[in-house]
């Protein structure tokens, strides 16, 4: 059918699709693109609750003994990981500025060699930006022996510029595998037990 | 763009007569099977589109019965949880991207080069390849259901990761038929846009054109935006699953929430790419049975315009509860209800169109108007969802369910049967028949409202969606709920009952069907030989 159509109306189709598919591809860099930008403004608002990856150093602050935060600690596991962990502090109250220790236990309920790591997040999300780590398991991956126990330690502070509405901070700690393990295997297999 | 229109176009076959007269006769393509798979013609295509819309239409309705069937009391009697959660996944899959979204893009087809005295749509070969991707998508869809491990059950928003690290294996063909669906609306998209910008008959400027016109000229845009998006959304799972990346693991540094931002950025626009032409069909069929012109036609092109501009900055009103900042639960919830200035400059306009109208109630008008009245109730509770504090009570409740069926079911659902009710006499050559149509609209009417009304009750009350059993406070809303869409759906049958019946014959249909119908499509003969408009037709441009 496009024979019928003149050579000025056939140009403008061209332009037309053209133009249709610059935007194309741009609206699919720009959802890859929507990642980066993403964790970039995560970061810079602590948005979505994840702390720093690395050991922060203490800011020498004297502690706001006028204003306590509950800090609650929780932990959980992750299906095909038998392990567990455990926090022997699942609340502390806190003076903004004062730092604080939280000592944990992982342990390897299952009959091989695994690796996971404890991945935090913090809530309110408002919250992950003054919440400082001064020393933290959650740096870098656990490797556990069937059987093996192993307490870590977190050392963190609550610096004295989190805003005054904030009355209760919740840490969780989740345990994720880290080797190939069979956690989606197991997953599927959950979910299509009747196949 | 009117002043940039090329120079008439000489009719290079100079059979074809003037008005589109040209008959059946000059089709030399292949006979039979072939005809269909190699056929280029807007109005053939546009047919296809339309039959493959009904029969997922009926696909997509069955899962839903199996789903009310269940539901029908508490408890669980027919199906294991498992196999209600694919098909509750598979019913929205279906609905949403096999039957509303090709029904409009069929419309498109037939009636958008008729309405601007088009020949074809710009790019015919392509038009082709855009349809019958959709069959190859949607036998994709459906054969995970025999899978082992079963179709796929985390909904049809396919929140990860749910739908990676604890998803069935038939994910991956799930993600390749949403990729087929998706490259055939977005190629769809370019066709339509580009017949509209550079096929309109000499001196039919914009805003000379039909509100359908208009309203598809803007849903295309909104494909061409969002598409994309749901294509790189859909590629992150992909490399999530079987790629070992961490898009959205937390487990790798990702965020699931990252998935929710990116889906309903694309999924936000795409509840308006759904409702937009059921605007447009809307906006022209009232006019025609008010016999008066439409109320304040640029104002709805404009509120058009705009709803569209804030569809894409209200995504995260779908996600009050991941924990957004206060700041950005009010910027969301305002820019949410600003939503509704334009829509309600929308149903203003049909309202005063009909006022002091010689108002007739054929079909297409009985579906118009139910369209107005019930989608105007589903706006609603769509502003009560909007209001983040409330939002908390209802979220992932039955009142989620109510307001977006009655946006879709009596909102799109009924626009396209009010389009196809107007268009019939133009495709077929005769009218539907009288008494059958009104049996299947009141039907249709009852039983919608019959199903949904009390979800809302239901939803109010706490009753959370997705759930295959329920407690028993909710057992007689329920029981209502699935009488009315049992009777909903077999009601339908009627519809392909009035259908088949006026393609077979029927009360004959002159040129212009409707008598207050002013639109181009009327100045063809009826039914609309295979080869319209091959000599642009005359347009006066005072209509509006």
């Amino acid at each position: 059918m496009t024979g019928q159509h003149s050579g000025d109306t056939r140009k403008g189709i061209r332009r037309t699709v053209a133009r249709t598919l610059v935007a194309l591809a741009g609206m699919f860099v720009f959802a890859f693109a929507l990642v980066p930008l993403y964790d970039v403004f995560c970061q810079v608002t602590g948005l979505n609750g994840k702390t720093s990856n690395q050991a922060q150093a203490l800011v020498h602050e004297a502690a706001d003994q006028d204003r306590v935060v509950t800090m609650q600690i929780i932990t959980r596991g992750s299906s095909g990981l038998p392990w567990s962990l455990e926090a022997h502090t699942r609340q502390v109250r806190v003076h903004p500025g004062q730092s604080a220790e939280v000592d944990f236990t992982f342990e390897n309920l299952g009959d091989e060699v695994s690796v996971a790591r404890a991945v935090p997040s913090v809530s309110p999300s408002e919250a992950s930006l003054h919440l400082r780590k001064l020393a933290c398991f959650c740096f870098q991956n656990q490797r556990l022996a069937p059987g093996e126990r192993f307490e870590a330690p977190l050392v963190f502070q609550l610096t004295r510029d989190l805003p005054d509405d904030i009355k209760t901070v919740t840490l969780v700690y989740t345990l994720y595998r880290q080797d190939a393990g069979p956690s989606r295997e197991n997953g599927t297999q959950a979910l299509g037990g009747d196949a | 763009m009117a002043s940039h229109l090329p120079p008439r176009p000489t009719a290079q076959h100079s059979q074809a007569d003037a008005g589109g007269m040209a008959a059946d006769e000059h089709h030399h393509g292949p006979r039979g099977l072939k005809r269909w798979l190699l056929t280029t013609n807007h109005k053939e295509i546009g047919s296809l589109y339309l039959i493959f819309s009904l029969s997922m239409f009926f696909i997509g309705g069955i899962f839903a019965m199996v789903v009310r069937a269940e539901l029908f009391q508490p408890g669980l009697q027919l199906v294991q949880p498992e196999f209600f959660n694919q098909m509750t996944t598979m019913h929205g899959l279906i609905m949403v991207f096999g039957a509303v979204m090709p029904a409009f893009v069929g419309l498109a087809n037939w009636m958008v080069p008729l309405q601007i005295g088009a020949p074809d749509m710009a790019l015919p070969r392509l038009n082709n390849f855009s349809f019958w991707l959709l069959p190859v998508a949607f036998a994709l869809l459906l054969s995970t259901l025999v899978m082992p491990g079963g179709a796929p059950d985390f909904g049809w928003t396919f929140y990860a990761p749910l739908s990676t690290t604890y998803a069935p294996p038939s994910t991956t063909f799930f993600i390749f038929s949403l990729h087929l669906a998706g490259i055939s609306s977005i190629l769809g998209a370019i066709n339509i846009i580009a017949t509209i910008l550079n096929l309109r008959t000499p001196g039919m400027r914009m805003m000379d054109m039909s509100l359908f016109v208009w309203t598809w000229l803007i849903t295309a845009f909104l494909l061409i935006a969002v598409m994309p998006v749901l294509a790189g959304v859909i590629t992150m799972m992909l490399l999530d699953i079987n790629f070992g990346t961490s898009f959205f693991n937390a487990a790798g540094g990702g965020d699931p929430v990252l998935f929710q931002h990116l889906f309903w950025f694309f999924g936000h626009p795409e509840v308006y790419i759904m409702i937009l032409p059921a605007f447009g069909i809307v906006s022209v069929i009232i006019p025609t049975f008010a016999r008066k012109r439409l109320f304040g036609y640029a104002s709805m092109v404009y509120a058009t315009a705009s709803i569209a501009i804030l569809s894409f900055l209200v995504w995260a009103h779908h996600m009050f509860v991941v924990g957004l900042p206060l700041v950005a639960e009010l910027f969301f919830m305002y820019s949410t209800m600003l939503i509704a200035v334009p829509t309600g400059v929308k149903v203003f306009n049909w309202i005063t169109t009909l006022f002091r109208g010689s108002l007739t109630f054929e079909p297409p008008m009985l579906f118009a108007l139910a369209f107005v009245v019930l989608f105007t109730i589903g706006g609603f509770s769509g502003l009560m969802l909007a209001i983040s504090p409330a939002d908390f009570q209802y979220h992932d409740t039955y009142f989620v369910v109510a307001h977006f069926h009655y946006v879709l079911v009596p909102g799109a659902v009924f626009a396209i049967m009010a389009g196809v009710y107007y268009w019939l006499p133009k495709w077929t050559g005769h009218y539907p028949h009288t008494r059958l149509s009104q049996w299947h609209f009141w039907l249709s009417v009852i039983g919608v409202n019959l199903t949904f009304f009390p979800m809302h009750f239901a939803g109010l009350a706490g009753m959370p969606r997705r759930i295959p059993d329920y407690a028993l406070q909710f057992a007689d809303f329920n029981m209502i709920t699935s009488i009315g869409a049992f009777m909903f759906g077999i009601s339908q049958l009627l519809f392909v009952a009035v259908v088949v019946l006026c393609v077979r014959g029927g009360e004959k249909a002159p040129a212009k069907a409707w008598d207050g119908a002013e639109d181009l499509e009327w100045t063809v003969p009826s039914p609309a030989p295979l080869h319209t408009f091959e000599t642009p037709p005359r347009f006066e441009p005072d209509r509006h």
